[in-house]
């Protein structure tokens, strides 16, 4: 008997599709409506660092290095009132084999898939992650299906993913470019249940858990180098792993008091699902399209429980707009000889205007760089902006409007970050936990577990509550 | 090139969803429009012009069925044009640097 393939009848088998394709059963480590445990899912279906470490070394990935930004620590100081001006470390992820820190996260999933026996591996994703999971597919000679979101409904696709589309095929992928909409999970859910591949999920317990060493690496080779912990390390947040698998690293490394600090790219007001909005933005990632709601709706995720949970890290989120990012990005290359990015530049944006709220001694690391490239570049990105009807100008940046104007600082003094009120964020958390349990009445143990999911007191979780 | 053989690198397309059938959720202007796909592979049937219903076989073996829509497609994506807001930048910033130095 053949399956029902319409789009409501693959859609209500998503939960045994996706027990079966990332081998998890997440039952088990459900509490009750709210609750879950966060810690035994990660300890019994992820890895130990020491696991994690000896996998990624058999691929190459990882121990990149930590370079300090002395020209542009140099150019922050001049900025910054008397006493401040922090050093700014970069830790160069570029450096990985596909190009991104995503491959520390692949590289667990696909080695895991490989343990499993699955033939091959599927992916969602657009970006550095796609390129990841291919790049190592290859190496342990599994198949790969990667699914983009690429093109608009006129079938011009964005540069930047169609570059990550090319570079997945350079590994030996098969790409499935697809248009503007959510129902790219649809076709995945398909191809899952066709090929019975391993989903290489972003928010999987072994996905985060290869992020970890990126965290534990920055904290050692700061204390190593300099006999101390950072004071604070800026991560671009999007979907909430590169904020989670960094922190849980740094706590690993005993950096308990660093500051983690999210910074998105601020493209508030463009949706995430619009035929129309789609190519009117410069970042598909790393922008508050999916930092915003994966923060106060971490479950959103293709997974029954997202382990990629940013609330409970951050300390600080703030807010950068995608003419900073750009800047930040010629800064990097004109001052410090490193063409990389764009995106993953929204950390260095962000943490160029952070060192200048800190004290000269103390020291603030930008988490991340990508590789750039064709399509993924500050040229490509803005000549196809204007060609979308984005005005593009030097000025301002806090005249940036995004979806219509695109504003380059006029000096870098212009630059500044935009602070996401996080207690707000946290009672919008909260709300949604409360809303999808119903009339489930939570208990002792849903409080604690709330006021630890957002980095907050059960006083405050339960105060934000009654105030609704 | 509108014409392929056997063997030949091509490209698909596929209605998915067309409109009136894309997920509830989705916006207004979304919802006026199909769900796409375009996916490569090595030609299967003996000849096709673009247009036509064809078979291919992707990289990892897989057929899948489809419209010819491409034959050799190349990469639409490079570096843009120069970008007249980005070329002054380094000389500015290192004229700052300069001047911090002193």
């Amino acid at each position: 008997m053949s399956r029902d393939l319409s789009y409501e009848a693959v859609m209500a088998r998503r939960g045994d599709i996706t027990r079966q394709a990332v081998g998890i059963d997440y039952a088990e480590f459900e509490r009750s409506p709210i609750a879950f445990d966060y810690e035994g899912l990660m300890e019994q279906t992820g890895y130990s660092l020491d696991e994690v470490q000896r996998i990624q070394q058999l691929t190459q990935v990882g121990n990149t290095p930590l370079v300090e930004l002395r020209n542009i620590t140099c150019l922050a100081r001049k900025l910054a009132g008397p006493g401040k001006g922090a050093r700014i470390f970069l830790k160069d992820e570029a450096a990985n084999p596909s190009g991104s820190f995503k491959a520390r996260r692949a590289s667990v999933s696909v080695y895991r898939a490989r343990q499993l026996g699955y033939p091959g591996v599927a992916c969602a994703s657009s970006g550095n992650y796609a390129a990841a999971v291919a790049s190592q597919a290859a190496k342990w000679g599994l198949k790969c299906i990667i699914l983009q979101e690429v093109f608009d409904s006129r079938g011009l696709g964005q540069p930047e993913i169609v570059e990550k589309g090319r570079a997945c095929e350079a590994y030996g992928a098969e790409v499935w470019q697809l248009s503007v909409g959510p129902e790219l999970f649809y076709v995945f859910l398909r191809i899952l249940e066709e090929t019975g591949y391993f989903s290489a999920s972003l928010y999987t317990p072994f996905a985060i858990a290869g992020i970890e060493t990126l965290g534990y690496e920055i904290g050692q080779q700061v204390i190593e180098r300099e006999g101390r912990p950072p004071d604070a390390v800026v991560i671009t947040h999007a979907g909430g792993g590169n904020v989670t698998g960094t922190a849980r690293g740094l706590r690993k490394a005993g950096c308990t008091a660093t500051q983690i600090i999210g910074a998105s790219v601020d493209l508030r007001g463009l949706h995430m699902a619009s035929d129309h909005d789609f190519n009117r933005k410069s970042f598909t990632t790393g922008h508050t399209g999916f930092g915003v709601p994966f923060a106060t709706f971490p479950d959103r995720a293709d997974v029954p429980r997202n382990a990629a949970r940013a609330l409970r890290y951050l300390d600080r989120y703030v807010l950068v707009s995608q003419g900073e990012v750009f800047y930040a990005t010629e800064m990097l290359a004109q001052l410090e000889g490193l063409e990389r990015g764009p995106a993953g530049n929204t950390s260095l944006a962000a943490a160029f205007c952070i060192a200048q709220q800190l004290d000269r001694d103390q020291i603030v690391v930008v988490q991340e760089t990508e590789y750039t490239g064709a399509g993924k570049h500050p040229s490509a990105q803005l000549t196809f902006a204007r060609q979308n009807g984005v005005e593009v100008r030097r000025g301002d940046p806090r005249e940036n409007r995004p979806g219509q104007a695109i504003v380059i600082p006029a000096h870098p003094g212009q630059m500044a970050v935009e602070e996401l009120d996080l207690d707000g964020i946290r009672r919008s958390y909260v709300r949604n936990a409360l809303q999808r349990a119903g009339s489930y009445q939570p208990t002792e143990a849903d409080w604690r577990f709330l006021a630890e999911d957002c980095h907050s007191t059960v006083e405050a979780v339960r105060a934000w509550h009654t105030a609704e | 090139m509108n014409k392929a053989k056997a063997g030949d690198w091509v490209q698909i397309h596929n209605v998915v969803l067309p409109p009136g059938e894309r997920a509830p959720q989705v916006p207004a202007d979304t919802q006026q429009v199909p769900f796409e796909m375009r996916l490569k592979g090595f030609l299967v049937d003996a000849e096709a012009e673009v247009g036509q219903d064809v078979t291919i076989e992707t990289v990892i073996g897989r057929r899948i069925q489809g419209t010819l829509v491409a034959v050799n497609p190349a990469y639409p994506h490079g570096f843009g044009e120069p970008v007249a807001e980005l070329l002054t930048i380094g000389r500015e910033l290192r004229a700052l640097l300069e001047e911090a130095a002193q």
